[in-house]
């Protein structure tokens, strides 16, 4: 499984930096690190609705605020 | 509306406007002949002696724009045509000369070299003078001027001499392509190659992002350029190109200089690896010092680097004041991370030749970086990210730097090194005077600009280095 957050320029100013840290605590947490990739990108070239996540090809859209939401309700069930 | 310092640069733009108008259009090949005719239009010369040297000129120029001569290795280029083969006398006694009493001239000449003529008139034997320029400063009259060519003034690594016709030559081995002559040379004579068109190839062959996507990484010494617009209309005028998004070349500076800091306190003693022609010119004049060269690639390839791990198709673009960016790219270590480098001269022909008005447009984002990464743009900048970079990592060493102003102070530290007489154990070296803001690139080069790049520097979204290249880290 390989989660991609956008850290580009617009993504970055709506928190990218901050859903990475969480995100890069919960697979640790969780014990999933050899399970899931968590990389970074450039632009997925949909601004408006960062901070862009994709779960595998899937796009998201997150916050700092939703991203322990994300993780339990798309990425644990399905590792 | 004022883009340019002078009028060669104006000139040059133009003719990197029109190559660039006709590539996008796949008419370049059938119209190429045109451009000297558009370029100088009228029958009255403004320029030269008559319009056919001016357009002679000119073809000589839409060569460069298109890439210049391949058979030399170099990005900087004499235009022979264009060279007007100025003085190179050096220093002479002019006629304001009034054939005074005090003989302050004669004084202060360490060689004896000063003598008087029936009119009591000063003279300089030529066989006796070292070119010091003493007289010249103390002659009440300022009767006594320096000949010297522009260029070769402009060139402190004296790559640049008289060739047998009397057009300026450049010495490959020692020119460190920092771009000081093009700036300097009033006529024009010297021009860096341009990589234009393989940059609008390369937009086209990615069908708007969908084959490929290419990157333009910035450097921060744009804070200081386009002055007329925002920065913010830049970057959405950068990908109104075609490319795919703007990175901050600033956020390859932050790891750098995380890496660096690091890699000083390991080895005790180091030069940067930043400024293209400072490493050239260790190469060249100073290869005993060549092993303290410290092992990060540049910013610029650095971040590069990172993207190409990101997206193995991505292709990048590095945007910047630096000439001698355009050989870095070409070397073989940074040749797989960056294809290809424009300096903001080239980006602003490539707006006009698409009738870009990006003062019209809504404004970007441009946010990767920390403050820290975003002064290197400017002298001392790196040495504070480097002394950031250590506070950061709780690495116990004592940095002192010595930042270098333009590549005469960086001979100065490079010579007391070789000597083992160095009061520092950290040279930040920057071939331009002010640093990168000072490069042969850039639009407009103005008092302003240092601190253009340090209120850049604080609007940085990230204060720390660490927060900034916290988010590039793989677990």
């Amino acid at each position: 499984m390989k989660i991609t957050v956008c850290i580009g320029s617009s993504c970055h100013l709506k928190g990218s930096r901050q859903v990475t840290e969480q995100l890069q605590y919960l697979i640790s947490h969780n014990n999933l690190k050899d399970k899931i990739e968590l990389a970074g990108t450039f632009c997925m070239g949909n601004c408006q609705n960062g901070v862009c996540v994709t779960l595998d090809d899937k796009l998201y859209s997150l916050t700092p605020e939703n991203t322990t939401e994300f993780f339990e309700k798309e990425v644990l069930p399905h590792v | 509306m004022r883009k340019f310092d002078t009028k060669v640069q104006h000139l040059k733009y133009k003719v990197l406007r029109e190559v660039a108008r006709l590539a996008w259009d796949d008419r370049l090949l059938e119209n190429i002949t045109d451009i000297p005719k558009i370029i100088v239009p009228g029958k009255i010369p403004t320029m030269r002696c008559c319009i056919y040297k001016e357009r002679a000129i000119v073809t000589e120029r839409v060569k460069i724009a298109m890439g210049g001569d391949k058979s030399n290795p170099n990005v900087i280029e004499v235009i022979d045509i264009a060279c007007d083969e100025c003085p190179v006398g050096g220093y002479e006694v002019t006629a304001a000369c009034r054939g005074c009493l005090a003989h302050r001239c004669e004084d202060v000449c360490p060689r004896g070299a000063i003598t008087f003529g029936p009119n009591h008139e000063a003279h300089i034997d030529k066989t006796k003078c070292v070119e010091c320029g003493r007289c010249a400063s103390v002659c009440p009259y300022g009767a006594i001027l320096d000949f010297k060519r522009p260029c070769e003034r402009a060139c402190k690594v004296k790559a640049i001499s008289m060739s047998e016709d009397k057009t300026a030559a450049i010495d490959n081995s020692k020119c460190i392509s920092c771009g000081a002559c093009i700036y300097q040379c009033p006529f024009g004579a010297i021009s860096d190659k341009s990589f234009i068109l393989d940059v609008i190839d390369m937009i086209k062959k990615s069908e708007g992002s969908k084959k490929y996507k290419v990157y333009a990484i910035i450097a921060p010494s744009i804070s200081s350029q386009f002055k007329y617009a925002k920065l913010g209309q830049v970057v959405t005028g950068i990908k109104s190109l075609g490319f795919h998004t703007v990175v901050e070349a600033a956020l390859g500076a932050d790891m750098v200089a995380y890496a660096e800091a690091a890699e000083l306190a390991e080895k005790g003693f180091l030069t940067s690896s930043c400024c293209p022609a400072f490493v050239d010119y260790i190469k060249k004049q100073f290869p005993a010092l060549a092993g303290n060269i410290s092992h990060n690639l540049s910013p610029a390839a650095t971040i590069a680097k990172y993207i190409k791990g990101t997206d193995p198709n991505a292709k990048t673009v590095f945007i910047g004041p630096c000439t001698a960016k355009k050989m870095e790219f070409q070397k073989e270590e940074v040749r797989p991370y960056i294809d290809s480098v424009i300096t903001f001269e080239e980006l602003q022909a490539l707006f006009d030749s698409r009738d870009l008005d990006i003062t019209s447009m809504e404004e970007g984002v441009l946010d990767n970086a920390s403050y820290y990464g975003r002064i290197f743009a400017r002298c001392g900048g790196l040495a504070d990210a480097v002394a950031e970079g250590l506070k950061e990592q709780n690495i116990d060493f004592q940095v002192k730097a010595v930042s270098c102003d333009g590549i005469e102070a960086c001979r100065t530290a490079l010579l007391k090194a070789s000597k083992k007489v160095l009061d520092a154990n950290f040279i930040e070296g920057m071939a331009c005077i002010g640093g990168c803001i000072g490069g042969a690139g850039c639009l407009t080069h103005g008092e302003k600009n240092k601190a253009e790049v340090d209120k850049y520097g604080q609007e940085a979204y990230e204060k720390t280095i660490s927060d900034a290249i916290s988010v590039l880290k793989k677990d």
